[in-house]
């Protein structure tokens, strides 16, 4: 009988440690393959430790982060090429064009018929237009869709993303959630996703990680999340997690 | 593990692509090695025409300066590289990506000897215009001196871009600066005698001083000193050995202190 395929994600007892403080205190977790997963949590709870750390740009004190099997970061040249990752924190070079960025980056990872790559994800993430114009004359909007453009671009089986639509306004991103629904489901996709936008997860998630100063606070889905906390919304769910309230605290006590 | 030629063209690619966007860029490259070149030669016309032995010296000013900006642009051409990706807020994307150190390095090289040739080349024709001090005339020593003085710095920019994966821009002073204490030390503008005996060790120690102290047997006693140029070349290797080992450790070390996350000041 063979043995089940490795979860895409798995960290298990992770601690991070700085010299003054614990940014990650012994989470677990594994995210099967193809399953999108919000990770909620105030600022400071430890989002982008964990993400750093799936991505292998960041080593665990303690505890281990395995991705598609590979044991990050010393085994991340195994997988990095099947990974990617999109934020607006990381900005890609303004001068160069949108078609020169991407082109450097399927290089980098090995993407096959370049040309054909970018002409399709530019049509449809709707990039054609200013394919040849510089990155750093597009609006905010345009910008989010070139970073996203190139965090797809060698279609990977597990995507981190970092508060995607932060800054975007409400039109913007909701054409940017629908394009990553349509990603996960056409490529089956790994989709970790850390955001403060409650509706976003809601939307796009089918499960939510709650942290708050570097631990799990709660994780499932969010229908048992919302029926589990008596609330209507994830943000009422955060809010009651994020100040000790309801079912975390009774946990706690 | 094996480097991907693939990878280090689409890096050179990207920083090609820079380059030639921007004309101020450019210039930067060519304007302070001109200006450096025509002071001293003016000094060593000055001085030749008032001392003997500079007049048998023919153009050793010239030469010091032309081989110390082989030096030391070579080194600011591989770390204004890398620093582009610092400004740009574009290492993250790098260092997730499938390119590994070794491969990030070699474009950095490329793209220092690119730097350099669009920077020193036309320099060098002003120099046989002004002066009649033609550089490539030096053959097959020019080579000699060119590949050690741009080992040399290879191995400086390699120590300083892992200073700055560890420390963020707070180390970005010494990529413009670390060069200019080589410059006292490797005797460019002097014969390393000069120096207190002590010092002479230290200098010794660096293969830039081999190579300017082979610069000098060059022009003044028309001697190629091959055993300096060896002698420079086994300490070029040390140096580099050393410079990527350490840009390794600092990169682990970057790694458990998160510093690749926290790439501002």
């Amino acid at each position: 009988m063979p043995s089940p395929s490795p979860a895409a994600i798995a960290v298990d007892r992770v601690v991070k440690r700085y010299k003054t403080a614990t940014a990650v205190d012994g989470i677990s977790f594994e995210l099967p393959r193809g399953s999108i997963t919000g990770l909620l949590g105030g600022n400071g709870a430890g989002k982008t430790t964990t993400i750093a750390m799936i991505m292998g740009l960041v080593a665990p004190t303690s505890g281990t982060v395995s991705v598609l099997g590979a044991r990050m970061p010393d085994e991340r040249y195994d997988v990095l090429r099947r990974m990617n990752f999109e934020s607006p924190y990381v900005d890609l070079p303004m001068r160069l064009s949108v078609r020169q960025n991407l082109s450097v980056f399927a290089q980098l990872y090995a993407v096959e018929d370049i040309a054909h790559r970018i002409a399709e994800i530019a049509d449809d993430l709707e990039l054609t237009d200013f394919l040849d114009r510089a990155t750093g004359k597009l609006s905010a909007g345009q910008k989010t869709r070139v970073s996203l453009a190139k965090a797809l671009l060698n279609r990977p089986d597990v995507l981190l993303l970092d508060e995607p639509t932060a800054s975007l306004d409400p039109d913007t991103a909701d054409w940017v959630r629908g394009r990553l629904e349509n990603f996960r489901k056409s490529c089956g996709a790994t989709v970790l996703l850390a955001s403060h936008n409650m509706a976003e997860v809601e939307r796009l998630c089918e499960r939510v990680i709650i942290m708050k100063r570097g631990r799990i606070e709660d994780d499932d889905t969010p229908e048992r999340l919302l029926a589990r906390y008596g609330r209507d919304t994830l943000e009422d769910v955060f809010l009651d997690v994020a100040r000790g309230r309801g079912h975390a605290a009774e946990a706690a006590s | 593990m094996t480097a991907s030629l693939h990878r280090i063209g689409a890096m050179v690619r990207r920083y090609w692509y820079l380059l030639r966007s921007s004309w101020p860029r450019i210039l930067d490259l060519v304007y302070w090695p001109t200006v450096q070149m025509l002071m001293w030669g003016f000094l060593q016309t000055y001085v030749a025409q008032n001392a003997g032995f500079f007049a048998r010296a023919g153009s050793v000013f010239i030469g010091s300066v032309l081989l110390w900006d082989i030096l030391f642009r070579g080194q600011l051409g591989f770390s204004i590289s890398f620093l582009e990706e610092m400004y740009a807020r574009n290492l993250g994307n790098i260092m997730i990506s499938p390119l590994r150190p070794v491969e990030f390095v070699a474009s950095l090289m490329i793209m220092s000897l690119v730097r350099l040739s669009i920077g020193m080349v036309p320099v060098t024709l002003l120099a046989i215009g002004f002066f009649g001090f033609n550089l490539w005339a030096l053959g097959f020593a020019l080579a000699a001196f060119f590949v050690n003085l741009i080992l040399t710095s290879w191995s400086i920019g390699i120590f300083v871009s892992g200073l700055l994966l560890r420390n963020g821009m707070g180390a970005e002073s010494l990529a413009w600066t670390i060069m200019f204490l080589f410059l006292p030390l490797t005797c460019v503008y002097y014969p390393v005698s000069v120096l207190p005996h002590w010092l002479q060790y230290v200098a010794w120690a660096l293969p830039p001083t081999y190579v300017f102290e082979g610069m000098r047997a060059l022009l003044i006693e028309h001697v190629f000193r091959a055993d300096l140029m060896l002698e420079a070349l086994a300490l070029n290797a040390i140096l580099f050995a050393a410079a990527s080992i350490a840009f390794l450790l600092l990169l682990r070390s970057a790694r458990e202190h998160g510093s690749l996350l926290q790439m501002g000041e």
